[in-house]
């Protein structure tokens, strides 16, 4: 398995808090590699390390091989890119003129709209279904739409790995899943995708690879067909469940049994007793 | 090739050889605009006051062949306070704009986060204590604004500097100097005293020799190397996370913008006092104009030099022979717009 982006030994933490321990993480090439775990359970800083975002305690963040922090800003940004968790944009910006913002890491003091800029920009729009929206403010769209270009905007960067950090969160679930099919194209476009999904049915159903986190640590990597189990889920989220296939993509699905269903059973009895 | 590009605003592209930019219409012809009512307030103005020059005789004057004593009026007399003000009202525009993105908030000018108190604190020490110079009082100034400058920076630095914190550092410490500020002015001499507050309300009719050479060199290099960073800068507005991940420096991006904005205020403050709002004002005026997006330095900085010109013209005419500080009168007219602003906003 090739990893152009591994961490060895990565120890990530605010001040004296340590959120992630020690960490050996490889995103396998190609992959759609999701980030699974409980809350505060290290998988937003994990990202932000692997971004430089946080300057690691301990470990090292390599990318081709090669430490990511001996690399110039600009380099990591044309092989890495983020969709951040939050980002704000000026007002009044347009769609097009926000995604053009992404081919920053490509232009220089002279070169700052060349035509592969341009076409870069156009990909990008066409590739999220926003081509149509690019004269519109930013403000005027919907929550899903705005999403959609700022997925356009890290596409426009072009890069070959790109890392999401729960890019599902504010949406209702039919752009959720929009959004969702939307990385598996481009995934199958070639890129590696990395993202944080809150969403363990949605992780099990789009992720080719999966790490399982808790604590700090990761407690199971591999796809999510080998690796999700009604005992890992009690592991890792203290949650009883029954895991079962997906009846449309057939990928295992977890199923709460929820703390009352005992209970329930219990006052169900009851009832044909009396 | 296929079509341009949907901007949602007029664009259209230059490419020379390795050079391409984008070009926005709207903003260009609005920074005309603003540029060409620059022009035209300062021929006016240099054609207003004791001896009344007519347009035509001010421009002969400034660009042929005039009389002896319109050109001796013009160019000798006025034209050195109407250069400068529109010198020290562009500085003032663009450290504005550049404040107000790197805070990403429309109060984040230079006065607001209290480098005017601060080169207030530096000038009132000179004048006061040392009975310095008009040399001594201009590097009082400077020294007093960067040391406070530095000191907000400081005080608001948590991994980092973020906008709201130095905004809201810089609000605590202009308004302890301020009394500082009171307190040395009750404690001097009424002629010292004087001259203190009419060096606070911010003036152009006396300034330090060289000032316009000097200035105009400072706010030359400032331009360029804020043009520079300009990419750069506006990337951060989109937050840090963002910012980084597109490839930009932002703790030497940010550092080095705050540096420009603060060498752009420190100049002004040294030439001619602490002069208010227009740092404020401007970047708002011109982007309720432009409608552009973001950080902007030319229209925002003509817009200063639009306003410092046209109110020091009102400044020396008003109540001629007496001569307004120009500082009173961009606060005032600085009041009106927060009013209406404010007025404005409750009403939405």
């Amino acid at each position: 398995m090739n990893s152009r982006l591994r961490t060895q030994d990565l120890t990530l933490g605010y001040g004296d808090t340590i959120v992630s321990d020690h960490l050996d993480l490889q995103i396998p090439d190609h992959s759609f590699t999701v980030i699974v775990g409980p809350n505060a359970c290290g998988k937003s800083t994990l990202l932000r390390g692997l971004v430089r975002l946080l300057t690691p305690q301990a470990g090292e963040v390599l990318l081709d091989g090669r430490l990511i922090s001996a690399y110039p800003t600009k380099e990591v940004a044309r092989k890495l890119g983020l969709l951040a968790q939050t980002s704000t944009a000026p007002e009044g910006i347009t769609v097009a003129n926000l995604v053009a913002r992404g081919r920053f890491p490509h232009q220089g003091l002279f070169r700052q709209w060349s035509p592969a800029d341009e076409v870069a920009v156009r990909d990008a729009l066409q590739a999220t279904g926003t081509l149509d929206l690019s004269g519109r403010r930013l403000e005027d769209l919907s929550g899903g739409q705005r999403q959609r270009v700022w997925v356009a905007m890290t596409l426009a960067q072009q890069t070959p790995i790109l890392l999401l950090d729960e890019p599902t969160t504010f949406l209702d679930i039919a752009h959720q899943v929009e959004l969702m099919e939307l990385f598996t194209d481009l995934h199958q476009q070639g890129r590696t995708l990395v993202a944080v999904l809150h969403d363990l049915n949605q992780a099990a159903r789009y992720a080719t690879h999966l790490i399982v986190m808790s604590a700090g640590k990761v407690v199971a990597t591999g796809p999510p067909a080998e690796i999700i189990t009604g005992d890992l889920v009690y592991e890792v989220f203290g949650l009883a469940c029954r895991v079962i296939d997906d009846p449309v993509a057939g990928t295992p699905m977890v199923v709460p049994l929820g703390r009352d269903r005992s209970a329930r059973v219990v006052v169900a009895n009851r009832a044909e007793d009396g | 090739m296929t079509a341009m590009l949907d901007f949602g605003r007029a664009t259209t592209a230059i490419r020379l050889g390795t050079l391409s930019r984008r070009l926005d219409l709207r903003t260009i012809v609005v920074t005309a605009v603003l540029a060409l009512a620059a022009f035209s307030v300062s021929v006016v103005s240099l054609g207003l006051g004791d001896i009344h020059l007519t347009v035509p005789e001010v421009l002969q004057a400034l660009f042929g062949d005039a009389s002896r004593k319109a050109e001796l009026v013009v160019t000798q007399w006025r034209l050195p306070r109407v250069a400068l003000g529109l010198v020290i009202g562009f500085a003032l525009g663009v450290s504005g704009a550049i404040f107000q993105s790197l805070t990403r908030n429309p109060l984040g000018s230079p006065d607001v986060i209290g480098f005017s108190s601060g080169a207030y604190t530096g000038a009132l020490i000179a004048i006061v204590v040392l009975h310095g110079s008009q040399l001594m009082i201009t590097v009082g100034a400077v020294v007093g604004g960067c040391g406070v400058a530095v000191l907000i920076y400081l005080l608001a630095w948590r991994d980092g500097v973020q906008g709201f914190r130095l905004i809201v550092v810089g609000i605590g410490i202009s308004a302890m100097l301020a009394s500082v500020n009171t307190w040395i002015i009750l404690q001097a001499e009424l002629m010292i005293a004087m001259t203190a507050a009419v060096w606070g309300a911010g003036s152009l009719s006396v300034t330090p020799p060289g000032s316009l050479l000097v200035g105009g060199l400072c706010l030359a290099l400032a331009v360029v190397a804020m043009t520079v960073l300009l990419p750069q800068a506006r990337l951060l507005e989109s937050g840090a996370e963002t910012a980084q991940a597109l490839g930009v420096r932002i703790q030497s991006v940010r550092a080095a913008s705050m540096i420009i904005g603060v060498v752009l205020v420190a100049l002004a403050t040294a030439v001619a006092g602490p002069i208010g709002f227009v740092a404020l004002v401007a970047p708002q005026l011109a982007q309720r104009l432009t409608l552009a997006p973001g950080l902007q330095i030319w229209p925002a900085g003509v817009m200063g030099a639009l306003l410092l010109v046209g109110c020091d013209t009102v400044a020396r005419l008003a109540f001629a022979p007496q001569q307004l500080p120009v500082g009173v009168v961009t606060v005032s007219l600085g009041g009106l717009y927060l009013v209406w602003l404010l007025i404005r906003e409750a009403r939405k």
